[in-house]
Parts: structure tokens; sequence; C-alpha cells
């Protein structure tokens, strides 16, 4: 089996149990330093916070299903979608994609652990009270005049909304801190993830062999120090503002509100690619599997995720259009932001070209992906649309961007996210998940995902805005509400059949065995569920497809290097 | 519209390849166990579909940036009507700077000729927090930030009514902070502010009622935020009130401007808004009927 171009004799390997049986299973979990088990935690932890944003998704559905509607209180609705926007982007998508980058970046470049096993911990548990945090505010003070418990400025906590005079209370407290104990947590592992990619790799994995997975999280994880530090900075100038007196952005003393717009925005549309670069890495691995072909130009789609890590560091006031940044002021950021979708173009090609001439084989992690194709599509095209600042004059904040950033994240970063669960679901557990049940979950899941964020496009171009806790009958909008509503109650009940799923399969799905997908990346050279430290000799490599290698000696891809 | 046939063309295309491609290269079962043919990369290829996009990008560029410089660089003609705006939690200030009106929520602007153009040149700035100015099929949006003045103009030609609303998320109640913007014909237009221009003292004898709540009004805290032209009561902080009785709502759009309305409005406006900063003021039933009178006067 083994060739003089591979070294993976760590197949059927698994290192013998070295430590004494000792600790509590609680203990053992909460002390870790695994990069598995902490990134199972980070998953998981990302999966209930999941249940809880979403949770609050539906409220706001049933109470804009209908015109007047008195549902919930006005109060009650701020808190909802600022909750709802913070949990999602902080503790929902964030944590779930450090978890897979956590899990499988030292399996696939044949590494034993992070590099630094400790902080990684200190990473995960920073950010995981971090969110606790943001929701012990229910239970705390009171936001702005006349609502009470937690944060209602919205996700983006607009200065000076969050100013002492117009925030009274503590829920403003609440969601600075939290953010910024989830930045820290964030900055922590972004290091970790770049440093293991750098100095870990296995013998013969040159940077450019490295699974386009790991190359993306890297992208990812440099866009972090440049997009993070900004955001915790203004938090702690926020907090100063509050309680020490200082007027960053305390317009009333002379501050500037626009200069927490430039500070929010900084971070927060790198934040957008932060996520979705992870998310096109799933799309990477799995497309070429299901595909049975090898990715289509890697050293392109190498130069495009950089290119695109550079260029959406200079995109951030397409977000503030509306603030009157000046004619020049909005022509460079029109053009730095259609200038993103030339290499977001070149990743799509990529992957059809992938696909072309292949033999494509629908087993569930590919329905999402295709899901995540046209989608993603879809929401970039929308995006081109309101990157032209006179459309945007008009759209901007308006339920067109709704529809539009749920399009990204939902239609994009979600649907590749459930692709990569069914798909490394049988490495981390050692079982397959129900493929029927998994049919069901992506079908509910696209017919549902179509109602609401399809739908949603229409009233934004009627002229409905965002963040608004009912409306006035008679504007055209009640129709579209009660498709989007519906829509989401679909949805809903599609990720009850999956977290259904996820259990049941661990209990009753068919064995896996350590490759069932017939993949090429290392991480399927070692047993489902690896073993402590992953792999007993440190594998070598010599191509980017290890495994491929192995299984087609006749037709080795180290041959077209 | 460019924009729109651009994006839509790229749809189709792109959307068609795909589909044409995951249906015929989808695995049958009666392919052979062989791998399909394994390619790694065509560098002509990808270079045509790096380059044609950015050509695509140039031009949508090319015609943003004419869109954007023709909007925002637009010479202001002679005859533009200006209005000083003003954002508060929750409702709008309009200022008629050249006309000496002031008024609230409901902005009147004349209908333009495009031979004689009579564009509304909007200044917008902030009291308290950030909000946003649409009405969306007279223009897009233009933020209102605290210490920043900003400028918009709007150049209707149909007379009419113009419904919108803020959009920036300025608290509590960011949904009820509607805009009402009735365009008028020139004589309209001018017939209203002329009679806006006319201070609010009229004689009351023959309505006692009205009378007694006109006392009740200058002597409560009501002035210290509402003004009345003509009276003592000249407060800022709330929506001036000289001519409340000839506007069509009141709370910023959100309640029809009718006697009972009004009444219960001034008994407790967080029951009909919560989150409205005006507070009740607990005056007893003879007092709120007396104000309302007052208030109904207000032509």
């Amino acid at each position: 089996m083994a060739t003089s171009t591979t070294g993976l004799e760590a197949i059927d390997v698994t290192a013998p149990p070295t430590q004494p049986p000792g600790p509590s299973l609680i203990y053992q979990w909460l002390t870790t330093v695994d990069h598995k088990k902490i990134g199972l935690m980070y998953i998981v932890y990302a999966l209930l916070f999941l249940v809880v944003a979403g949770i609050e998704a539906m409220i706001m559905r049933v109470q804009l299903a209908v015109p007047n509607n008195h549902a919930v209180s006005p109060q009650v609705f701020n808190q909802l979608f600022t909750m709802h926007g913070t949990t999602m982007i902080f503790f929902v998508a964030v944590p779930v994609l450090f978890g897979f980058g956590n899990y499988l970046i030292p399996l696939m470049i044949g590494a034993r652990d992070m590099a630094f096993p400790r902080l990684n911990a200190f990473s995960f548990w920073i950010s995981a009270f971090g969110g606790l945090l943001l929701y012990l505010s229910y239970f705390a003070g009171s936001g702005l005049y006349g609502a009470g418990a937690a944060p209602d400025v919205g996700w983006f906590a607009y200065a000076p909304l969050t100013a002492k005079v117009f925030s009274p209370g503590h829920s403003s407290d609440y969601w600075t801190l939290s953010v910024l104990l989830s930045g820290i947590g964030t900055t922590g592992t972004a290091i970790n993830i770049v440093a293991t990619a750098f100095c870990m790799r296995c013998k013969g994995m040159t940077l450019m062999r490295m699974p386009l997975l790991v190359w993306l999280f890297v992208v990812a994880s440099c866009m972090v120090f440049a997009a993070v530090s900004p955001l915790t900075a203004a938090q702690i100038m926020l907090c100063l503002d509050r309680y020490l007196g200082s007027h960053f952005f305390d317009t009333q003393a002379g501050g500037s509100a626009v200069l927490w717009m430039h500070f929010f925005w900084i971070f927060g549309h790198p934040e957008v690619y932060i996520l979705i670069l992870p998310t096109f890495a799933f799309v990477n691995e799995i497309i070429p599997v299901f595909s049975r072909k090898a990715i289509f130009g890697y050293p392109a789609m190498v130069a495009a995720s950089v290119a695109i890590g550079f260029v959406s560091l200079s995109v951030w006031a397409h977000h503030m259009f509306t603030i009157g940044l000046g004619p020049a002021g909005n022509t460079f950021f029109v053009f730095a932001t259609m200038v993103v979708s030339v290499p977001t173009g070149i990743k799509m090609f990529n992957w059809l070209a992938t696909i072309w001439g292949g033999k494509v084989i629908y087993r569930v992690p590919m329905l999402f992906c295709v899901g995540f194709l046209f989608q993603f599509l879809i929401a970039g095209l929308t995006g081109i649309m309101l990157s032209a600042a006179p459309f945007d004059w008009q759209l901007s904040a308006s339920y067109f961007v709704v529809a539009h950033f749920h399009y990204v994240i939902v239609g994009g970063i979600l649907f590749s996210l459930f692709g990569a669960f069914y798909y490394w679901y049988p490495k981390v557990t050692g079982r397959m998940m129900s493929e029927t049940l998994g049919k069901w979950h992506f079908w509910m899941f696209v017919i549902g995902f179509h109602l609401t964020f399809d739908f949603m496009h229409i009233p934004g171009l009627l002229g409905m805005p965002r963040r608004i806790y009912t409306y006035e009958a008679g504007r055209g909008w009640e129709l579209w509400n009660i498709i989007i509503g519906i829509g989401a109650i679909i949805q809903g009940v599609a990720t009850l059949i999956f977290v259904y799923n996820l259990i049941y399969s661990y209990f009753r799905g068919p064995e896996a065995g350590p490759d069932p997908w017939d993949a090429w990346t290392l991480e399927w050279s070692t047993t489902s569920p690896p073993p402590d430290y992953n792999f007993a000799i440190e594998p070598s490599v010599s191509s980017a497809r290890p495994l491929w290698d192995l299984k087609h000696p006749e037709d080795q891809d180290s041959r077209y290097e | 519209m460019l924009v729109l046939s651009v994006t839509l063309a790229i749809f189709l295309i792109v959307g068609g390849l795909l589909v044409y491609a995951l249906i015929k290269f989808r695995h049958r079962p009666t392919d052979s166990d062989h791998e399909p043919a394994q390619i790694y990369g065509s560098t002509q290829i990808e270079l045509s579909w790096t380059v044609i996009p950015i050509l695509i990008v140039v031009t949508l560029f090319l015609t943003t940036t004419r869109v954007i410089w023709q909007t925002e660089a637009a010479p202001k003609p002679a005859g533009a009507v200006d209005v000083i705006v003003v954002g508060h939690q929750f409702w709008w200030e309009y200022k008629y700077p050249k006309l000496g009106v002031v008024t609230a929520n409901e902005l009147h602007i004349p209908a333009s000729d495009p031979s004689h153009p009579t564009p509304t040149y909007l200044e917008m700035s902030s009291a308290d927090v950030s909000h946003s100015f649409w009405v969306p099929r007279l223009a897009g949006k233009t933020d209102l930030i605290p210490n920043r003045v900003n400028t918009m103009w709007m150049d209707p030609s149909q007379p009419g009514l113009y419904l919108g609303q803020c959009a920036q998320y300025c608290g509590t109640q960011h949904a009820k902070m509607l805009l009402r913007v009735y365009v008028d014909s020139p004589a309209d237009f001018a017939a209203w502010i002329k009679k806006q221009q006319q201070p609010a003292t009229r004689d009351l004898s023959g309505n006692p009622l009205a009378q007694e709540g006109q006392k009740i009004f200058l002597g409560t805290a009501c002035i210290s935020c509402h003004a009345v032209a003509g009276t003592p009561a000249n407060g800022r902080f709330g929506p001036d009130l000289t001519h409340l009785a000839s506007r069509d709502t009141i709370g910023s759009g959100a309640i029809p401007n009718t006697p009972q309305n009004l009444r219960a409005w001034v008994a407790d406006p967080n029951a009909m808004k919560p989150g409205s900063l005006m507070p009740s003021m607990h005056l007893n039933d003879h007092d709120l009927d007396a104000i309302t009178a007052y208030l109904t006067t207000l032509q």
C-alpha cells in the first residue's frame, strides 16, 4: 500500500490509550485543550444559539405577519432584532465556523493539534462567556427610554443611540462587553489558525499543496486581525464615553456619530467575508469529491481568496452611501465594492468548471452545495445592484437589503454549513447521518428559504424599511409579509429535523468507516472519530490530494505539479 | 436600469450553465466505475473569465459614477424652495427660512414644472440621534445626523400625497416616525404658505371652553415643549402647534387628527405610541375637554 510518495500508515493505526482512566467526563471537557473537543464545543455552543436566535426571528415574523399587530410591544421587538443579529453573527456564525476550522485544520494538514492548544481553550471559553453575558442582560437593567432589559440599539448600535442619555440603563453595556469578549476570543483563534497553517504542516505539504479549506481559513483569520481590532477599539471608546466622560461618539458634546459608523463598518463588512470565506472553503472540499474531479484552477482559487481578503477591507463605506459622504467618497466605495465581484466571479466559474465533465453524485452534502451555488449567485448579483450608490439611496436600510444579506448569510453561509455538517459528521462521530432525513431537511429548507427571502425583496422595493415593529395597512406590504412568515416557519421545522438527525444518527446511524465519501484529503486517512493526537505517525504527502495518489498510483496528482 | 439588465443577463448565463452542467454531468447508474478525467485548470479559460468581468465592472462603475455626480453635484436653480428638516425622536420639524414658516410632520412642497423648475432643497440635521428621510417615490434617502448637515433635493411634477418614513433605526418608536409629503400645485402651495404665515391668535370669546383650554395650555408644562405663534408658548422640544388643526394626522403620521384622537393623545401619548417622549400630564376630564377644544381652533 505505502508507496515512496505517501506515508499514510496512519490508516487503521489508532493510538493506544496512554492516559490512565482518571477525571470525570465533565472535567475532561472543561479542561481539554484538544482541538477536536474544542471544535465540537464551539459547534454545539453555536447550534444552541442558532436555535435561540432562530426563535427570536420567528417571533418577529409573527409580529410582522399582519399590519398594526400587537403580539409584542415595540420595546420587545427592538430587543428581538438586536439580539437576533448580534447572536447570529457573534455567537452562531463565528463560533460554528471556528469550530469546523479547529476540528479540521490540524487533521487536513497532518498535524497533531493546533499550534497553541491552551490559547485555543482560552479563546473558546472567553467567547462562550461573551454569549452568556449577552443573554444575562435579560435579567439586568433597562435600555432606551421606556424600554427594559436586553439591548435594543440594533446589532450595529449606531451612536448616539448608545449614549448614556438615550440608553440610560445597563443593557448597552451588556452588548458592548459581550461583543468585546467575543472579539478577544475570535482574535485568539485567528492567531492560532494562522500559526497552525504556517508552522504545523506535515512533511511534503507545501503551501500550494495545502487543502483550499485551510487557505481560506488563513485568509479569513488574517482579515480578523484587520477587522476585529477597530471593533474592539470602538467598544472601548464607547465604554469610556458612557462611564468616564469622554466624547468620541457623544454628539451632544461635539462627538461624531459618523466616526462610530466608520469603526463599525470597517469591522462589519470584512466580517461578512470572514464568514463567507470559510464557507467557500467547505464548498471547495465538497464539490470536487462529489463531482469526482480535482478542483479546477487551484492557484487561481488561492489568488482569488487572497484578493477578496484585500479588496474587502476597503469597501466598508458602501454601508454609508446615505450619510452624505459626497460624490468623490461615494464613487471610490462604489468602485471598490464592484471590484470584489471579480475574484468572487472567478470562484463561481471555477466551481462550475469543476462540475463540468465530472460525475456528480447527489448526496445530501452536494445538494446543499448546489443550493449554495444558485443562492450565492443571486446574492452576489443583488449585491452588485446595491453597490451602485444611486440604487442604494433608495434601497439601503430597506427590506431589500435585509433580503440581500440573508441571501448571503442563510442561502450562502448556512447552506454550505449544512453541507459541511453532513459531509464531516461521519468523521467526527464515526456514523453516517440519515440520508432520508437529510433530504427532507434539504427540500423543506430550500422551499422555506425561497418563500421567505425571495419575497422579502418585494416589500423593500415597495418602501418598507428595516427594524420597524409594525406598519400601516394599505402600503401593499401585507401579502408579502404573510408569505415571508410562512417560509420562516417551514425553515424552522426543517432545522428541527436537522437537529433531530444529528442526535438520532449519533446513536442509530450506520457505521461510517474512515473514508465514507471516497475523498482525497488527509482527514479521511485516520479513523472516524480520529484518535487523540490524530495520527500515530506523521503523514507525508506529495500533492494536494494525498489520498487520490494512494488510491490511483497509476495516475498520481503529483505528476502534474 | 443598465445595472438591472446586466445582472439579469449574468444570472441567466451563469445559472443556465450551472443547470446544464449539473444535469449533463450527473452520475448515472450505467456509468463505468472509472473516475472522470482529472482536469486541473486552463490558463486561457481562467484568463477570459477574469477579464470579461473586469470589463463589465468598469462599464457599470462608469455609468454609476455619472449618476452620482449628476445627482450630488447638480446646480441649484433660482426658483428652488429651501426647507430645513430637523429629525427628532420620533417626529419631523420643518422650517421654511425664506418664507417664515415652521411646521411639523406634514411637509408641503410645490409641484415643479419642467419649463419653470421649483425643486425643493432640504437641509437636514438631527436634534438627537440619527434618522433618515425616505419618501421612496420622490427621492432616495438621506440620513439626518446630529452635528452634521446633509442636503438633498426633490423635484416632483405630480401633485399628490406621498408617504414615507424614517429609515434609520432611531429608538423605540422608529416604526411610527412616518413621513407625509404633500406635493401641491403652485397655487395651492402659495395659499398654504400664506395660511401658515398667520399667527394663531384669534378671538376665542365665542368659545368659552377653548378659552379655558388656552389658559390651561399656557399654565401647564405644555409650553416648555410646544410653541404656538402669537402666544407665550415657544417651546421647541416638541412639534410646533400653531396650525395643528390644519394637519391631517397627529403623532407623526401615526393617528388621524380627530378631536377624539387628539383628546386621547393628550391624556396619555404612551398608550397610543409607546415610547413617545411626550409625558401624560394627568389632566382631569374637564381639562382634557378644554385643551382639546382649544387645540382644534388652531387652524
